[in-house]
């Protein structure tokens, strides 16, 4: 038997520390987008939704068709930054529209007529898998297996440079993009009226309700935050990864973004940022110390279950309802 | 947040459902379980006997526009449909009966496959043994395996689990991948099988299906009667009990971690049986067998063919298998359709086509008929109430 299959290589994770810090970061912020959908649906009705991941990749699906019809290619195009801002705004908002569309389709379809019948947990799961499994094959019918076509926003530029190692356009548009959005989901969880229905109904639903809570309003309502977050994400994951829009799309980012949101305590907003960036260090440093990036998701499961031993309910814990004003 | 028990209905829910429950199945299911519970015990035994012989037969008769000849071999088509049936079964353990919700099975599966072929196939650099000596083996790895994985696991509560189980199962795939010695996508050629030839010709082979049925289905058969026995015992009841409340079953006394831990191992020793068949049957393995959707197809079959009910999953595993045989025309429109049925399932018929209606297993059948002749037992003592709920506060 050989032993060299596997060979823990800590210097190149010395010698490329920052840089794989950085694109760590910027990994997880995605992550950590697609996470909120998975928490907040999670805080509010109690279920996994297996289907948030194909709701993120049908928000990709649109970025990309959006971004060829405007001409965008495998290369950079040449626009001025106005423009390219304005097409990526754009191709941004139709993407949040279609994912967050779907999401709320989703729920129509699968988990509100059980709801109606006061379904067990298993049934709602299960439906939540079906549901996932309907659009990635819907995918995979319309478009084939393989990956769309590469679409290139803006070639990434160097902005600054920290401990030696250089962040570019790129990572730091992702980065900023994403944590100010998550920042604004968690300000609209604890301050508005909708995050107060949201928090009413992720404590007690029979209560909220009780209390004038519009209880469909406000699932419907967290839905659709949940597709919005993952159309964002899309946007973001089609100019990291430009060829990796497929019908295996959603389900590979979706199971780490998932890890992440269990990670950081699901249910929990800020679990799931915190699980976000934990998960896409983790993965890189792992693929990094281990030298291949098929190492990536088993270095991400192993933390998962080594964490879960320790603080069976994530790293934060707490759940939506519990969190304070 | 109330209890999180999450794979039963909770509390007073309960009651009502399982009031509910005789409304929601159709009148065919109900007058055919009336009418076999009125049989006497040999008439049962006889039927089953029949069935049996039935089953054993299916290939051999090869019935007309059920065959799925001539695009897919029958013999074949029904091994695999018994290989399904016999995950179904296992999986059924932990999740029908202890009620975890098991995303990786299909790692017990991935392992008992790599097993049999690692000590089999020329292509392993390890030491040799005859096929048949691998089934126990790659039971008893994939026991070790299961155990290994729950012991940190299982003391998680549902969701959690479900979600480190299916990291379990990813984990295993890209191991398969990553480690040379499990060859990735080259794989094993040449697994063994079960000694035996006719006229010179093993009897065993990968085109011939129909021995290899046989031996599926004697091991499915195998498999029922010792789970019945098992589902009847103590450890029957404990995993019922935490089924349908872990905190309360904790609170009486059962020793749930270990309980939890016994539904895993028996459930990961299937899952190695079944991965063991199929590479002694196909004769060749490699990684891409084992994904997260082909594990959804066995929960799938647990939960069309009736949680909790060991002859309704395996015909859930054997539909499973059977459709996209029978309907080859359907390529990768499958999933689609798999996942369309789980919806619809879900929202009109949640426990399956055979659901098990919850019932104590303490009785045996005997008493249970007594009871039912007696009409509902009185308040008094010594005769436990058949079903508890049902007669509201008078009980």
């Amino acid at each position: 038997m050989s032993s060299d299959w596997i060979s823990f290589d800590f210097g190149a994770l010395i010698d490329s520390f920052w840089a794989t810090t950085f694109d760590g970061l910027t990994l997880g912020a995605i992550y950590a987008l697609v996470a909120l959908g998975y928490t907040l649906v999670y805080g509010v009705l109690n279920l996994i939704n297996f289907a948030h991941s194909e709701v993120f990749i049908a928000g990709a699906f649109a970025v990309v068709f959006f971004l060829s019809a405007l001409g965008f290619g495998p290369s950079a195009p040449t626009l001025p930054i106005g423009m390219l801002i304005l097409d990526l705004v754009l191709a941004g908002i139709i993407a949040m529209v279609v994912s967050g569309g779907t999401a709320v389709l989703v729920e129509r379809i699968a988990y509100k007529p059980l709801r109606n019948r006061g379904a067990s947990r298993l049934a709602f799961l299960i439906s939540a898998i079906g549901m996932s499994f309907v659009l990635q094959y819907i995918f995979y019918e319309w478009r084939g297996a393989t990956a769309e076509p590469a679409v290139t926003m803006f070639r990434p530029k160097p902005i600054f440079e920290v401990f030696g190692s250089i962040i570019d356009s790129q990572q730091l548009t992702i980065f900023i993009a994403a944590v100010v959005m998550m920042v604004c989901v968690d300000q609209i969880v604890q301050r508005t009226k909708l995050g107060r229905g949201i928090r009413a109904v992720a404590q007690d639903p029979d209560t909220a309700t009780l209390m004038g809570v519009n209880k469909e309003r406000i699932i419907v309502a967290t839905f659709a935050i949940g597709g919005f977050l993952a159309g964002a994400a899309a946007l973001f994951y089609v100019m990291r990864v430009p060829s990796g829009v497929f019908y295996m799309g959603g389900f590979i980012l979706g199971i780490k973004a998932f890890t992440a949101a269990v990670l950081g305590g699901i249910g929990n907003v800020r679990g799931a940022l915190l699980g976000g960036l934990l998960v896409g260090l983790i993965g890189n440093y792992g693929a990094t110390i281990l030298g291949d990036s098929q190492w990536t998701d088993v270095v991400i499961f192993i933390v998962l279950i080594l964490v879960l031993m320790i603080r069976p309910n994530g790293i934060l814990g707490s759940n939506l309802g519990e969190a304070r004003v | 947040m109330s209890a999180h028990s999450p794979l039963s209905s909770v509390g007073a829910k309960q009651a009502e459902a399982y009031g509910k429950l005789g409304h929601q199945r159709p009148n065919w299911y109900l007058r055919m379980k009336s009418w076999w519970n009125d049989r006497s015990r040999w008439q049962q035994w006889l039927i089953l006997l029949i069935v049996v012989v039935l089953a054993y037969l299916l290939p051999v008769i090869n019935p007309p526009l059920i065959t799925t000849e001539p695009s897919n071999d029958f013999a074949i088509s029904c091994f695999n449909m018994a290989l399904y049936g016999l995950v179904a079964l296992g999986l059924n353990v932990v999740v029908g009966q202890a009620g975890l919700l098991d995303l990786g099975y299909i790692g017990f599966f991935a392992v008992g496959a790599y097993t049999a072929s690692l000590w089999t196939s020329p292509d392993s650099p390890l030491v040799h043994i005859p096929y048949l000596w691998t089934l126990p083996l790659a039971m008893i790895v994939t026991v070790v395996f299961g155990i290994a994985l729950g012991i940190p696991t299982l003391r998680l509560r549902g969701d959690y689990l479900a979600i480190v189980t299916l990291g379990f199962g990813e984990i295993i795939r890209l191991l398969a991948t990553i480690v040379p010695v499990l060859k990735g996508n080259t794989g094993f050629q040449n697994v063994g099988r079960p000694p035996g030839e006719i006229d010179g010709a093993p009897i065993f082979s990968a085109s011939n299906g129909l021995p290899w049925y046989w031996f599926t289905v004697t091991f499915i058969v195998i498999v029922m009667i010792l789970l019945g026995n098992l589902e009847r015992s103590r450890v029957g009841r404990a995993w019922f009990a935490i089924r349908e409340d872990e905190d309360a079953a904790e609170i009486m006394g059962v020793p749930t971690f270990r309980f939890k831990l016994a539904a895993f191992g028996t459930g990961a020793a299937l899952g190695g049986l079944s991965g063991a068949l199929l590479a002694g049957q196909v004769g060749f393995v490699n990684n891409q067998k084992f994904d997260v959707p082909t594990s959804i197809l066995f929960l799938a079959a647990v939960i069309l063919g009736g949680q909790g009910n060991k002859l309704g999953v395996v015909i859930g595993g054997a539909i499973v298998a059977y459709v996209p045989l029978r309907f080859t025309a359907l390529g990768g429109w499958k999933f689609l359709i798999f996942g369309i049925v789980l919806v619809l399932l879900m929202i009109f018929r949640s426990q399956g086509l055979f659901g098990k209606k919850p019932k104590l297993l303490t009785y045996t059948a005997r008493i249970r008929r007594k009871v039912k002749k007696e009409g509902p037992p009185g308040d008094d003592e010594g005769t436990p109430p058949k079903t508890a709920p049902r007669r509201g506060g008078a009980a």
